[in-house]
């Protein structure tokens, strides 16, 4: 997994199905990962629906947040949807999981997203990473100081 | 670990006796089926344990999730100006099962609150930045979903049922 001061590895992901996403539009801006293993299941669903909740605390430490999983574009547009998020959930679809291992949090075995958090930095280095145990919301406390650490600089 | 920031405080709706052994923080939405579960638990820890439990129910209203999750907390807060927070807690769970928009002034009267003036307090900007401080304060503390506990400062792991289980265990 990669960590603190490891340069984030670019990607461009399907945010929709005609909407592609690519780190390095963000540098100049702090940039929230949050790796996850599956749409739909119960852990992530809280995890994703206490994000959405946050959204004015990332804005206003200047930061965009991402969700991350191996799921498709079809099934993120439904997930968003049914759970009216409103911040973008990736597909690392095809090639499956390819941002997903540049990182580090890939799950070979069970094919999916390790559940993850990465906090990057307006130059786009990691400035904080978290791996959660599988079945642990791991909370948005972390990600608040990491970012509080960067607004310092 | 994750602790509960900041301490309790002056600020904080609190049942049960300073001296008690056992503080217990709710993190809770009065929308959230879960905590609808938990509360009769809750009551019955507090009727179980008695004088050793204190307890203290801060708001972490999922607003998007939930659409009435923030005005039923503005109703609690409101209902506290008239030394009723918990009269009206109590209600709102009760009351989950048929929570509306409709629901609050009905339940204002039939706590026996001055219902003009908790309209009035239903507006404040006041009871709004003590809400969202509270869910600050949740965030901050590692508030993971609804319900979330810390006893004596520290995160439970678990839910009121093992809180209970807990108690009791340690009561032995």
């Amino acid at each position: 997994m990669l960590e603190k001061g490891a340069i984030a590895p670019d990607f461009e992901l399907n945010a929709t199905p005609d909407q592609k996403i690519k780190l390095k539009d963000f540098k100049g801006k702090n940039v929230i990962l949050a790796f996850y293993p599956a749409d739909w299941s119960p852990v992530c669903s809280d995890q994703m629906a206490l994000y959405n909740e946050m959204l004015k605390y990332f804005n206003k430490y200047d930061a965009q947040i991402f969700g991350v999983s191996v799921d498709s574009v079809w099934c993120h547009l439904a997930f968003e949807e049914n759970r009216k998020l409103h911040f973008p959930l990736l597909a690392d679809f095809e090639p499956k999981g390819a941002v997903s291992k540049a990182y580090g949090v890939y799950d070979e075995e069970l094919g999916e997203s390790k559940r993850a958090l990465f906090v990057i930095d307006k130059e786009g280095k990691i400035a904080w990473s978290y791996l959660s145990p599988i079945a642990v919301n791991p909370g948005a406390d972390g990600i608040l100081e990491a970012l509080e650490e960067l607004d310092k600089k | 670990m994750s602790t509960l920031k900041p301490e309790i405080n002056s600020r904080d709706h609190i049942q049960g006796d300073d001296s008690a052994s056992v503080t217990i923080v709710e993190f809770g939405d009065y929308q959230c089926p879960y905590c609808g579960n938990a509360y009769p638990i809750m009551k019955e820890i507090e009727e179980t344990f008695g004088h050793q439990i204190r307890f203290i129910f801060r708001h972490f209203p999922l607003a998007n999730a939930h659409e009435f999750a923030f005005p039923a907390a503005i109703a609690a807060e409101a209902a506290g100006l008239q030394d009723k927070f918990w009269e009206m807690h109590d209600a709102l769970f009760e009351n989950q099962y048929r929570l509306n928009g409709e629901l609050f002034d009905e339940l204002a009267e039939t706590i026996g609150l001055d219902l003009e003036q908790f309209q009035q307090d239903c507006t404040s900007e006041e009871i709004k930045s003590k809400i969202e401080n509270d869910f600050d304060s949740g965030v901050r503390s590692g508030v993971n979903g609804t319900p979330s506990f810390y006893v004596n400062g520290t995160k439970f792991d678990g839910g009121a049922t093992d809180l209970y289980q807990m108690l009791k265990e340690s009561a032995e």
